[in-house]
C-alpha cells in the first residue's frame, strides 16, 4: 500500500514536470522542470529496486548534462517570442495526438497482456543483496565488449564536443617547432655592406 | 503493490508528453534535445520495471548503455547547438536553410 502511494506521487510529479518542461516560455525553466523530472523518476526506479542506476541518472544527469544545458541556456542569447510562434497553433493537434497515442498504449499495456502470473511475481531480494553488485558482475563479465565500446563511444563524443565547439581564433603566440627546426640561415640574417663609421660621428654636435 | 501495467503506462504518457513537445516547440532546438532526453528516459522506465517484475538483471544493463549513448547525444547535440548560435545567431529551425533543402 505504501509502495502503491509512493509509486502515484512521484509518477504525478514526473508527468506534471514532463508537462512543464514542453510548456514552459523560458528555457531555463523547461531544463528546470527536467531535473525535477529526473528526480522523480530516479525515485520511481528506487522503489523499482534499481538503485544503482537510480543514484547513476542523478548523478550523470541533473550533475552533468542538465547543468551542461543550463550553461548553454544562459549563455545563448535567443529570441523567445520568434521560438514560441506556431505554439498555440499546433496545441489542439499535439493534444488529440496525445490522447490517441496513449489511448492505444493503454489498449496494449492495459489489457491482460502483462497481467499474468509471471509478471505479478515480485521477486523479493535478501537483505545482503547488492544491486550494483549484481549489475557490476553481469557488465564486466557478459557485457564486456559492449561496455568497452560504450567507453570509446564517450571518448568520440568528448573529442567531437570540443573540436566543434573549439574557438579557432588564436589568443596565444604559438610557436611552430618544424619551422624553427628549418629556418635557414638566410631568413634570419641580413648581411649588408656599408661604409666604415667616420668617428666624427660621435663628437658634439655644434650649438 | 505495485503492478506492471501501472509502470509502462506511466512510461507511454511520459512518452507521449514528449512528442507532443516536440510538435509544440517546433521551432525551439533547445526544448527539442530535452524532449528527446525525456523520450529515451520514459524508454528507460520501461527496461527497468522489465528488469524488475521479470528479476533479470539485463535489462538495467540496457539502461546503463542507453544513458551512456544519451549523454554523449546531449554533448555532441549542445556543441553542435552552440556552433549553430555562433554562425547563424539563431536557433530557429526555420532559419537552417543554408543548404536549401
Amino acid at each position: 500500500m505504501i509502495e502503491q502511494i509512493v509509486f502515484y506521487f512521484f509518477g504525478g510529479i514526473l508527468l506534471l514536470s514532463a508537462a512543464m518542461v514542453v510548456s514552459m516560455r523560458n528555457p531555463i525553466h523547461a531544463a528546470l522542470s527536467l531535473v525535477l523530472s529526473f528526480f522523480a523518476s530516479a525515485a520511481i526506479w528506487l522503489l523499482l529496486q534499481a538503485e544503482f542506476l537510480a543514484i547513476a541518472l542523478i548523478l550523470v544527469y541533473v550533475g552533468a548534462v542538465m547543468v551542461l544545458f543550463l550553461f548553454i541556456v544562459m549563455m545563448l542569447d535567443i529570441n523567445l517570442v520568434a521560438l514560441r510562434a506556431g505554439f498555440a497553433r499546433f496545441l489542439p493537434a499535439g493534444i488529440t495526438i496525445a490522447v490517441l497515442l496513449v489511448a492505444s498504449m493503454g489498449l496494449v499495456v492495459g489489457a491482460d497482456y502483462f497481467a499474468s502470473d509471471t509478471y505479478m511475481a515480485m521477486p523479493t531480494v535478501a537483505a545482503e543483496y547488492s544491486n550494483t553488485k549484481a549489475l557490476g558482475l553481469t557488465l564486466y563479465t557478459e557485457y564486456l565488449y559492449q561496455f568497452e565500446i560504450a567507453g570509446a563511444i564517450l571518448l568520440v563524443a568528448i573529442i567531437a564536443a570540443i573540436s566543434l565547439s573549439i574557438n579557432k581564433t588564436k589568443i596565444n603566440k604559438t610557436k611552430n617547432p618544424e619551422d624553427q627546426v628549418f629556418v635557414k640561415k638566410q631568413d634570419r640574417l641580413r648581411i649588408i655592406k656599408m661604409q666604415p663609421e667616420s668617428s666624427t660621428r660621435h663628437k658634439e654636435p655644434k650649438a | 503493490m505495485i503492478t506492471l501495467p501501472e509502470v509502462l503506462l506511466l512510461a507511454a504518457m511520459l512518452f507521449c508528453i514528449s512528442v507532443v513537445g516536440i510538435f509544440l516547440n517546433r521551432k525551439n532546438v533547445i526544448i527539442l534535445l530535452m524532449c528527446i532526453e525525456l523520450m529515451l528516459l520514459s524508454v528507460n522506465m520501461n527496461f527497468i520495471a522489465f528488469s524488475h517484475f521479470l528479476g533479470d538483471i539485463h535489462g538495467q544493463v540496457f539502461v546503463f548503455f542507453i544513458l551512456t549513448v544519451a549523454a554523449a547525444e546531449s554533448a555532441i547535440g549542445l556543441a553542435i547547438l552552440v556552433v549553430m548560435f555562433r554562425n547563424k545567431d539563431t536557433i530557429n529551425v526555420d532559419d537552417l536553410n543554408s543548404m536549401k533543402g
